[in-house]
């Protein structure tokens, strides 16, 4: 295929690696194997960062997904004590259909990229990624959203913790 | 970026992309575990993060724009994974379950 021809070798390899993962991830029975290919799957996206100049987001990306957001929902798995037991059963034309429907999708949007004919792309500076560039446009341009930000992570803290908080009072009168 | 990395183009990206984001979404059609269909959202915020990455990088964009992007969707999906595994452990309290199609109390 034309489209594999001229890949540089790393740049394959870590795309093989960082699909047959994400695949894992939907197809694997037991749900710690499934956090552990994510996991993978994200240290595969950031080598992915590193090709791509964007040296800062490759160690947030490892930092924030793969160090905290996979850990929480390690925890979670543990805490609800979850294995390949509990695991619901599920029909396989319901698999069948999600399958066409996802391969449809892919479909769709692979041709209307090619359809759009991107122009020809250049490069950007080697240190645009790093964090002295991107620190000063999160503190120009990008002030109030980067306070917004903030804001939402409070909220979405307290939602949490209120959420997750054992009620005591509801659980005497159903106990 | 380095020499041996010229014949990648942009295309390949979108491609890897979209496998990624397909798969993403097969996964939250296919699987009933609650778990199993957050982990697929987060996977397809991060093929987004990756194409928005790779336009900053194709496009020549100085300022970076795209990596901004990347950063408000990582702040927003951790936020979103934290609220959902919250409602996610109430749910399992509630009904010793992670089946989301046990959850159609709405349907009636």
């Amino acid at each position: 295929m034309s489209l594999f021809q001229n890949l540089p070798l790393p740049f394959l390899i870590l795309s093989f690696i960082t699909i047959l993962c994400a695949l894992y991830v939907v197809t694997s029975k037991n749900p710690i194997h499934s956090v552990l290919a994510l996991i993978l799957t994200f240290f595969s996206i950031s080598a992915h960062y590193i090709l791509l100049n964007a040296q800062f987001l490759a160690i947030v990306n490892l930092m924030v997904y793969a160090g905290a957001i996979m850990v929480l929902f390690l925890f979670v798995l543990m805490l609800l004590n979850l294995d390949k037991s509990s695991e619901p059963v599920k029909s396989n034309l319901w698999g069948i259909s999600a399958a066409i429907c996802a391969g449809l999708l892919l479909v769709i949007i692979t041709a209307s990229f090619q359809k759009a004919g991107l122009a020809v792309m250049k490069s950007s500076a080697v240190d645009i990624g790093l964090v002295k560039n991107l620190g000063r446009v999160l503190m120009t341009e990008y002030l109030v959203p980067f306070e917004l930000t903030g804001i939402l992570f409070i909220s979405a803290m307290v939602g949490a913790v209120l959420l997750a908080k054992r009620d005591n009072k509801s659980e005497e009168i159903t106990s | 970026m380095l020499g041996i990395f010229q014949n990648i183009e942009i295309s390949h990206y979108i491609y890897l992309s979209c496998v990624l984001f397909c798969i993403g979404l097969f996964g939250v059609l296919f699987r009933r575990n609650a778990i199993i269909l957050l982990m697929c959202i987060e996977l397809m915020l991060n093929s987004v993060n990756l194409l928005m990455a790779a336009f900053t990088e194709y496009m020549g964009d100085q300022n970076a724009n795209g990596q901004m992007f990347v950063f408000f969707i990582m702040v927003v999906a951790a936020a979103e994974a934290a609220v959902g595994l919250a409602i996610l452990v109430m749910v399992y309290r509630n009904t010793k379950k992670t089946d989301v199609s046990f959850l159609d109390g709405l349907k009636d």
